[in-house]
């Protein structure tokens, strides 16, 4: 196994300059999916973020096949998704989640037919699916640097309406909000945030990265702007380790990835300060030995004996 | 929805003499086609606490939507201080049922009451002093400023009524609507909440609430609304007194405890 120091020697190594670029679009992609990814776990999205993350890919196919961007091509089959779901779901009859299944499903099957239409498809499949360190172009990692600092600042901007709309959508609409556009920003953002993400990490394993890192500062903390700064931090260091090790130990990228950012969340989920299952058990038994002591606090003396 | 005939009100929206807060007249709804409200005129004046009573599914929530500007009405108007109500969010407050805030969010109280704001503070700009201000009136208001920086998930059922109420007043508006706010509250904070209401009324608020307990609203509210699909009655708590009109709108038998416990015979 290589040692960290090892590891930046290859990073500055000319003959491997594939491997800071893949660093650098796995550190940015988690840090941008970390902060929308506040947003999806807070509000119970998981369902569309892995809808759409499946549905990137008939964009990434065609433009695999036609030889264009594949994050441009994802981007605008995510995003068509995204909208599908969101003018069906204003039926009444339908919920959410299916039309989310049907949709998410459809664009999945779509981009394997038309994977499958392409010579040589069964190793751009497996690169589709589970994501590569290698072949990524240097547009790209100019692609994801602008694309990611955009999303923030549109996530930044637009902070408080989203919060508003999260913590209670009748009211927000009571208040003249217009909840149905802000929901339509949020998808798009998700799938954004997915498009730039699926490269490293490939299409099925890009949900963790929105996810994990965001419930794992939720454990941490019952502030949204700590959160906020937590979970991008979380996904930095996961991505970081992750292609350490994945390099190192020659494992794939993205599920070496996911793997540590999931060791991180259950490190916390067992450790964190006030939510996690120690100090929980803690707490439960500091208040029982409390009560232990006040019930003898409020015991009689005992009577002297006489001997 | 711009169907009103109510004239312009005059600029500076000064709550003049006697134009009502809120001025509802020949309301109907249809939701899927089904008749929900219809011939629904009333008018709440500032400073009166009004009870809007009735069993479910005699269109309370639907009736509050209406004011809210949230449901298109197939006829008739709603007016907010001689305005239409789609025109005029900001002078309405809203206290949902404290179901429908998700109350594991990562908010602060102080926060989630600047929620409310949002709009007032607008677009891509955060609160300033003015905002912050406001929300801490509103939160010393409903005696809350001692857990300002509490995360909501901490908070009693009155306390998150209370942050309910605060988000609403946040805005500082005329008319302040409540759905169910006593539901699932013990009996000294549905108390403390009745003086609130009643002292927020008495500082010149048109407040509305619906409400199940019946008991409470006899007792606390000036002007009760009897509704099921209309308003069956409109009178003051001790003017309701024929047995009709609770039967008509609740569907009960003469021999109900219900009328017993309005007092209704």
């Amino acid at each position: 196994m290589l040692t960290p120091l090892d590891f930046l020697t290859d990073l500055a190594n000319p003959d491997l300059r594939f491997l800071p670029k893949a660093l650098l679009i796995a550190v940015m992609s988690s840090i941008v999916c970390g902060v929308i990814g506040c947003h999806v776990v807070l509000r119970g999205m998981a369902f569309i973020g892995d809808a759409v993350a499946h549905a990137v890919f008939p964009g990434l196919a065609v433009s695999f096949v036609l030889g264009g961007s594949l994050v441009l091509g994802g981007a605008i089959a995510g995003v068509a998704t995204a909208l599908l779901v969101a003018v069906f779901s204003q039926n009444r009859r339908l919920k959410e989640d299916s039309v989310i299944g049907i949709f998410f499903a459809a664009a999945f099957a779509l981009g394997i037919v038309i994977i499958s239409r392409a010579p040589g498809y069964a190793g751009s499949l497996q690169q589709f699916l589970f994501g590569s360190i290698t072949g990524v172009p240097d547009s790209d990692v100019v692609l994801v640097g602008v694309g990611g600092a955009v999303l923030l600042l549109v996530a930044f901007a637009l902070h408080k309406e989203f919060v508003a709309v999260g913590v209670d959508r009748e009211t927000a609409r009571s208040l003249g909000l217009p909840v149905f556009w802000l929901d339509i920003a949020l998808y798009v953002m998700v799938t954004l945030a997915v498009v730039l993400s699926v490269q490293t990490i490939g299409n099925i394993l890009v949900l963790a990265l929105l996810i994990v890192p965001a419930a794992t500062a939720r454990l941490l903390t019952d502030r949204l702007a700590v959160m906020m700064l937590l979970a991008p931090v979380v996904g930095a260091v996961s991505a970081l380790v992750g292609l350490y090790l994945s390099w190192s130990l020659d494992l794939p990228v993205g599920g070496t990835i996911v793997l540590v950012a999931t060791a991180v969340f259950l490190t916390v989920w067992v450790s964190a300060p006030r939510h996690g299952l120690v100090s929980r058990a803690l707490a439960r038994r500091g208040l029982r030995s409390r009560r232990r002591v006040a019930a003898q606090e409020c015991r009689p003396e005992p009577v002297p004996q006489r001997a | 929805m711009p169907d009103t005939a109510t004239a312009p009100a005059p600029t500076g929206s000064t709550p003049g003499a006697r134009v009502p807060a809120l001025e509802v007249s020949g309301l109907a709804v249809e939701l899927g086609g089904r008749d929900v409200l219809h011939d629904v005129s009333f008018r709440v004046h500032a400073g009166e606490l009004v009870g809007v009573l009735g069993p479910n599914g005699a269109g309370k929530t639907t009736l509050l939507r209406s004011l809210l500007a949230l449901v298109r009405p197939a006829s008739g108007t709603v007016s907010v201080l001689g305005r239409p109500a789609s025109r005029s969010r900001a002078a309405v407050g809203y206290v949902p049922q404290r179901h429908e805030f998700a109350w594991d969010f990562p908010i602060s109280v102080e926060r989630a009451v600047m929620s409310g704001r949002v709009r007032r503070v607008g677009w891509f700009r955060q609160p300033g002093v003015a905002d912050w201000r406001a929300v801490h009136e509103a939160v010393d208001r409903v005696e809350m400023s001692h857990l300002a920086t509490r995360p909501v998930g901490e908070l009693s059922g009155g306390q998150r009524q209370r942050v309910l109420v605060a988000r609403a007043l946040a805005l500082q508006p005329a008319v302040l609507l409540l759905d169910e706010p006593f539901t699932g509250l013990d009996v000294p904070t549905q108390e403390l909440l009745t003086d609130l209401f009643s002292s927020l009324a008495a500082e010149g608020k048109a407040v509305v609430m619906t409400t199940h307990d019946l008991v409470a609203a006899m007792h606390a509210c000036h002007r009760l609304l009897l509704v099921n699909r209309t308003v069956v009655a409109d009178a003051r708590p001790d003017e309701l007194t024929a047995v009709d009109a609770w039967q008509t709108t609740f569907g009960v038998r003469d021999s109900s405890p219900l009328l017993t416990s309005v007092g209704a015979r």
